[in-house]
């Protein structure tokens, strides 16, 4: 216990990821307010080419995703590794090309994107010169944190760990073979599918789907086994609920692909296949917000005053209710009402913001402070200001998403007797419309909070010293 | 499955789903009986609450028993799976007992709704077209089948945009019969205008725009119009007639009447002479409606919109 390890952590690329995360999360939401208000007043942009929603739209999702959400989990994963093994990070030249290389995705992405290149694949728009850089780094970064795991002090690897490593293995392989291609030209960037038709469509969503279970779940479930437990100073609720929810899910998330194309070209089997165990998935994800909420479990009071552990615990409900809202949505028969409609949008961000967002937001706050040397955030009414702003604006969002969608999916079925359709679609886009301007409002709640927690980051940064700590002597087993 | 060529894929994929699905249930079942351990402190021996593992300085883990809600949960998924397996198409090539397949649900929900529907379609295909367009009922179907198969481009009122024609201004491009309609609906049509530029250079072309603008009454430069008029009868009468009062056969539009398909100022009507419509990848296109709607349809949309513009008939 006495020994003090003169070596320090490597705390300088988790803090570039860090600040680039409120960084990404600010550009990526303020892209998702603008296109918000396109669909209420679509002249806003006049016209211009660069900025129509058809090229903001994957601008917003890949910013939130893999710039937000992707250096959020760097940042994590990082700390955690590092902390949890007790050693510093593997090979640091490596680790600051991986902000690098990401940050430079990032921008490439930013430019690409509104200048109208594209593969066309949801979520994997982005052209093949990039995603050769996307594997590289990626590899980097696989290299690092495994690296980290091999030369461990601690006996065994902590569960946030598992989730980490599944993370970014599945992501790895996700990557190549969904963007598998045919380059044809470097400037313009053109490349086609290594797959044609019903194929195309089912590697799409098997990799699609996997970018919300691997990146979006299993990466931010990473960051809840780790700063839950350390926000509540608590430990975790069972150890053998992890386990058996960390195989379940990373198995069972691999066949879920094909609920997204119920009713389409794709043969019935596969159809019930994706939708048999999107069901399957329900025990397994709500096992991982077991283990954060009973974490609290005999510490509720400390809610009442910690706007950081308000923030997790109402993340974990979020992931709770997309976790039981989207196999729903994969039964045949439901899918068929919601498919198409905003409900699918509703139930996106219902994940994206109560879950991913929220539980960054609060691994941030707790992270933030430490990378420059104070204990917290330099005002905690801010973050609870924040904390409010953002709930009622997530549940603005979904609401008015979720009362969107029914009605459009209502609308468009209903019949008159006489065999016409009851709608003509422009009537269902008329009566979307409020609940449009709702949603954009609820965003604009969100990015607001965003704001603060960029002032609240500002001075604490200001205030505080660029940190290095030094690695503890390992705790008696 | 006909992407498989092997039968080989079929029970491949029948036994990969049994054994992954089984696998879940072993996972839970083992775990779920496995006795919960509580390791002896090293100093004390007194049994602790965690599983003795300590990362990060305080990082531990209870290890209590999984939720029996949960674990019922987690059955209940798995038992609905490998029932809604036996009965439903899932297992590689197996139907399934129930024999269901989307395509054939489709097929006999569409079936099933078409014999409902027949009686009232029979009754309008038996009657004359511009009866039917009396008929309010029918009216109102049409409108129906308007505002989805035909608003996309012609409007919500019909009232037509650039390139797209008003069909309530009693102003037909291939005539204004109820069988003209139905010819238009059914097969689509194709307007072309040929690019005239090269041909009558560019002081030509201002000239020939003068001379038919002149044709519908507005302004436009005397001189311009009197050179226009010779070029016109010599290059432009072959498709709109020595009086410019266009020909239904071929869809050439009068020029007389002061209407325009893609606009009456002097600019555009040089870009219509100088470029062409509809030639050169610039599309000018009624499409066939033959595969999405069936003769019933076309029926009572051919007498909704033969009604739009003979609107004494219709109110009788």
């Amino acid at each position: 216990m006495t020994t003090s390890v003169t070596d320090t952590f490597n705390y300088k690329v988790v803090r570039q990821f860090s600040i680039m995360t409120v960084v990404w999360g600010i550009v990526g939401m303020l892209v998702g307010v603008i296109i918000a208000a396109q669909l209420l007043w679509p002249d806003l942009t006049y016209g211009i080419p660069w900025l129509s929603y058809g090229r903001l739209r994957p601008l917003h999702t890949n910013a939130v995703i893999f710039a937000f959400g992707g250096s959020a989990l760097f940042a994590t994963s990082y700390y955690c590794v590092q902390r949890t093994c007790q050693v510093r990070l593997f090979c640091g030249p490596l680790a600051s090309f991986t902000f690098w290389g990401w940050t430079a995705i990032i921008v490439l992405a930013a430019i690409t994107l509104p200048l109208g290149y594209t593969s066309g694949k949801e979520y994997a728009e982005l052209e093949w010169p990039i995603d050769l850089l996307i594997a590289v780094v990626w590899v980097a970064y696989a290299i690092v944190f495994f690296g980290t795991i091999f030369l461990r002090k601690t006996p065994h690897i902590y569960v946030a760990n598992w989730f980490f490593g599944a993370f970014i293995l599945t992501v790895a392989i996700l990557h190549i073979v969904n963007s598998a291609e045919m380059p044809v030209t470097l400037w313009p960037m053109k490349s086609y599918s290594a797959y044609a038709g019903v194929q195309d469509a089912m590697v799409q969503w098997w990799y699609g789907h996997n970018a919300v279970g691997f990146f979006l779940t299993a990466g931010f479930l990473g960051i809840m086994y780790y700063f839950v437990p350390k926000q509540a100073g608590r430990p975790i609720y069972s150890y053998r609920l992890s386990v058996v929810h960390f195989w379940a899910l990373i198995f069972t998330y691999m066949w879920a692909g094909p609920h997204h194309l119920h009713y389409t070209a794709l043969p019935d089997w596969t159809q019930s296949l994706g939708m048999l165990f999107s069901l399957i998935l329900l025990a397994p994800s709500w096992g991982g917000m077991i283990n954060g909420i009973m974490t609290l479990s005999g510490a509720w009071y400390k809610l009442r005053e910690d706007p950081i552990l308000k923030f997790m615990i109402v993340s974990l409900s979020f992931y709770g209710m997309s976790t039981f809202e989207g196999p729903m949505m994969s039964i045949k028969t439901v899918n068929a009402l919601s498919h198409y409609t905003d409900w699918t949008i509703g139930h996106v961000h219902s994940g994206a913001l109560g879950w991913v967002a929220f539980i960054s937001i609060g691994a941030m706050y707790y992270l933030i402070p430490r990378m420059f040397g104070k204990a917290e955030m330099w005002s905690i009414r801010l973050i609870t200001a924040h904390f409010w702003i953002a709930t009622i604006g997530v549940v603005l969002y979904i609401s008015a998403m979720w009362i969107a969608g029914v009605m459009q999916g209502l609308m468009w079925r209903a019949t008159n007797p006489d065999g016409t359709l009851t709608y003509a679609f422009v009537e269902s886009v008329k009566a979307t419309y409020p609940f449009y301007a709702i949603r954009l409002l609820g965003g604009m709640l969100f990015l607001i909070g965003m704001f603060i927690m960029a002032w609240n980051v500002i001075r604490t940064v200001a205030a505080g010293k660029a940190f290095e700590a030094p690695i503890p002597a390992l705790a008696p087993a | 499955m006909s992407d498989f060529t092997s039968d080989f894929w079929g029970y491949y994929v029948t036994v990969l789903t049994l054994v992954s699905i089984a696998a879940c249930g072993v996972l839970l079942y083992v775990m779920g009986r496995m006795r919960v351990q509580r390791p002896a402190q090293k100093d004390s021996g007194q049994a602790t609450d965690t599983t003795g593992h300590v990362w990060d300085e305080d990082l531990a883990e209870y290890n209590n028993p999984l939720p029996r809600w949960w674990m019922w949960l987690f059955y209940l998924t798995i038992v609905f799976s490998l029932v809604y397996l036996v009965l439903y198409p899932g297992l590689g090539k197996l139907p399934g007992v129930l024999g269901w397949t989307s395509s054939g649900a489709y097929a006999s929900e569409v079936k099933e709704f078409d014999a409902k529907i027949q009686p009232l379609y029979a009754k309008y295909m038996a009657m004359d077209t511009k009866q039917v367009a009396a008929d309010s009922q029918a009216r109102a179907m049409g409108e129906r089948l308007f505002l989805n198969h035909c608003a996309q481009c012609h409007g919500s009122d019909a009232g037509g945009a650039k390139g797209f024609p008003n069909l309530r201004d009693n102003d037909w491009l291939y005539g204004g019969e109820p069988g003209n309609i139905k010819e238009s609906i059914t097969n689509g049509r194709n307007g072309i205008m040929p690019p005239f530029g090269p041909v009558l250079g560019e002081q030509g072309v201002k000239n020939v725009a003068a001379y038919v603008r002149s044709l519908s009454g507005l302004p436009s430069d005397k001189l311009r119009a009197q050179l226009g008029k010779t070029l016109f009868d010599q290059t432009c009468a072959a498709c709109h007639g020595l009086d410019a009062k266009g020909n239904q056969q071929i869809g050439a539009p009068n020029l007389t009447d002061a209407i325009w398909l893609y606009g009456g100022s002097e600019a555009t009507i040089i870009e219509t002479i100088t470029r062409g419509r509809g030639t050169a990848g610039a599309v000018s296109r009624m499409p066939s409606h033959k595969a999405d709607l069936d003769e019933g349809k076309i029926q009572l949309l051919t007498a909704y919109v033969w009604g739009l513009s003979n609107t004494k008939s219709v109110s009788q």
